[in-house]
């Protein structure tokens, strides 16, 4: 007997919303999907939502206000932001850091880096449905945040840099503190792997899930984590090292798979890296000035300045073009979450809805730094 | 590489190219906007500059004209370029798209677009992407004015 196959029913492409107010698109991104059954045919961004216009704020602020309204870009960077901003203002006045400030500002890099790490690990077993890592994320983060309310004040928008150095010396506790969460953390990395690294569910969500060739990576200006994980060496503190990045010894985490378990593995990796980088600088604090005396006003010369740092999302690069006055002309961020959102489409193609929300969640997306 | 062989590769390719050193850091091209997509492209296929990696997109009111900076990077080479387009039509500013060599470009100039009002010849979807379609004017651009929303000292 003869048997044909017959499709009684028409497959039909259909629009839906994802956002602005979903959460797993961690604020307000909204995603418009094109999808044929449960598989996305297309994904657009639709963003703007929390655009402040901050480039064009900056050209009527000086160059300390700047600094401020960086915190409100990727505020789970803040602290490399606000490096960024003043790296470029000291190196086109051509001032000479102590070296104290730059090793300063490297250990609370890496440990905004290491909280970032941590919530994000927290939010990405959230996205895929494993609740209890959003605890485990944010009792180490909790640590980092206390020790930074100690030295600057703030938690989340510190404003500690300033042009020339910091606003104020560390808190006397700072490095007992410091040394006392590097310890801490180390015994919990093993365990957020044995929580959810080999999590049978967990492997088979990310595994093969959002893939993202080396040549597509670059092609679409990712960088950070989301570039390593396709094993693409983009690590600005390897490549272009600010502060006292040239000091210390670290391992750049590079994965060849290109999919979301081995961004996610990346982003694991180099908070052993982070640590280790603290280790080597925190005994070493050199002694001296934690600022250099700058102008009330300062007015950086005739020119275009570039500087790019490594923020916990990838590159962030800052481009001051000035005319000699008080306020930048102009002044662009190149923030790394734009570019990784860029491509979204192109890896969420040809998966389903929940792969989607797994392959977001490794992009690691913060949309005020996208909107800025 | 060092700038002074970049330039000599570059020079040879299309002679008219102004190059400076001055005011930055990096070597800095100015291009007409009619030769901008032959010289990226070039700078993209050629083994020796392999310009693969564009990191930046600036959008740029320079009172007079508007245009474009382009920040490029090697992976292979690490080395580093900025080329910069100019364009004095102000009433209908037209440069033609990189993102069919850089896909990342297909977002950085709908920003351009979005803030400058410069479009992009061949952009597959060159439409607003902060702000709403019912916005009125270009914000970024020097000449913009609007009494509610901005403080101006």
């Amino acid at each position: 007997m003869d048997t044909t196959t017959v499709n009684n029913f028409k497959s039909e492409e259909y629009f839906i919303n994802m956002g602005p107010q979903h959460p797993a698109t961690h604020g307000v991104l909204r995603l418009l999907l094109t999808i044929d059954g449960e598989i996305i045919k297309k994904v657009e961004p639709d963003l703007g939502y929390i655009h402040r216009s901050i480039e064009k704020m900056c050209e009527r602020d000086s160059y300390q206000q700047i600094v401020h309204l960086t915190d409100r870009m990727d505020y789970l960077s803040s602290h490399i932001n606000n490096e960024a901003v003043c790296l470029t203002v000291e190196n086109a006045l051509q001032l000479e850091i102590p070296e104290r400030v730059k090793v300063i500002r490297t250990i609370i890099g890496e440990l905004t880096r290491i909280a970032s790490h941590c919530l994000w690990w927290g939010v990405m077993g959230m996205d895929v449905g494993a609740l209890t890592t959003y605890f485990y994320g944010f009792r180490d983060r909790e640590m980092i945040n206390d020790i930074f309310e100690e030295t600057c004040g703030a938690r989340l928008t510190m404003n500690y840099n300033i042009p020339g150095g910091l606003m104020f010396d560390i808190h006397p506790n700072f490095v007992k503190r410091t040394k006392e969460f590097v310890a801490h953390f180390k015994t919990k990395i093993p365990e957020y792997n044995r929580l959810l690294t080999g999590n049978v569910i967990f492997q088979k969500r990310m595994k093969g899930v959002g893939i993202l060739t080396k040549e597509d990576a670059i092609s679409f200006g990712a960088s950070g984590p989301v570039a390593r994980g396709s094993g693409y060496s983009c690590d600005v503190r390897k490549h272009h090292p600010y502060s006292a990045l040239d000091k210390v010894t670290f391992k750049e985490a590079l994965k060849t798979e290109g999919d979301s378990l081995s961004r996610y593995e990346v982003r694991i990796q180099e908070m052993w890296e982070s640590l280790s980088i603290i280790e080597q600088l925190i005994d070493n604090i050199p002694e001296g000035e934690h600022k250099v005396a700058t102008k009330a006003v300062i007015k950086l010369p005739k020119g275009e300045f570039y500087q790019k740092v490594e923020t916990a999302r990838g590159e962030l690069g800052v481009f001051i073009n000035s005319t000699g006055t008080k306020n930048p002309y102009r002044l662009k961020f190149r923030s790394p979450g734009f570019s990784n959102l860029s491509l979204l489409n192109h890896i969420a193609v040809g998966g389903k809805i929940g792969d989607l929300v797994a392959s977001m969640a490794t992009l690691d997306l913060v949309i005020p730094d996208i909107d800025r | 590489m060092t700038n002074e062989a970049l330039q000599n590769i570059i020079s040879s390719w299309i002679p008219e190219l102004e190059f400076t050193e001055e005011d930055s850091q990096f070597l800095t091209i100015i291009v007409k906007p009619e030769q901008l997509h032959q010289l990226m492209s070039q700078l993209k296929s050629t083994s020796e500059t392999n310009f693969d990696y564009l990191f930046c997109v600036t959008g740029m009111d320079w009172g007079k004209e508007l245009g474009v900076i382009y920040h490029l990077e090697s992976t292979t080479h690490r080395h580093i370029i900025v080329v910069k387009v100019k364009t004095e039509d102000k009433e209908n500013p037209t440069l033609d798209t990189v993102s069919n060599i850089w896909r990342t470009a297909e977002f950085h100039e709908r920003e351009v677009f979005d803030f400058f009002g410069i479009k992009f010849n061949n952009h597959p979807n060159l439409k607003r992407l902060f702000l709403t379609n019912e916005w009125d004017g270009f914000p970024l651009r020097k000449d913009y004015v609007d009494e509610t929303n901005m403080i101006i000292k």
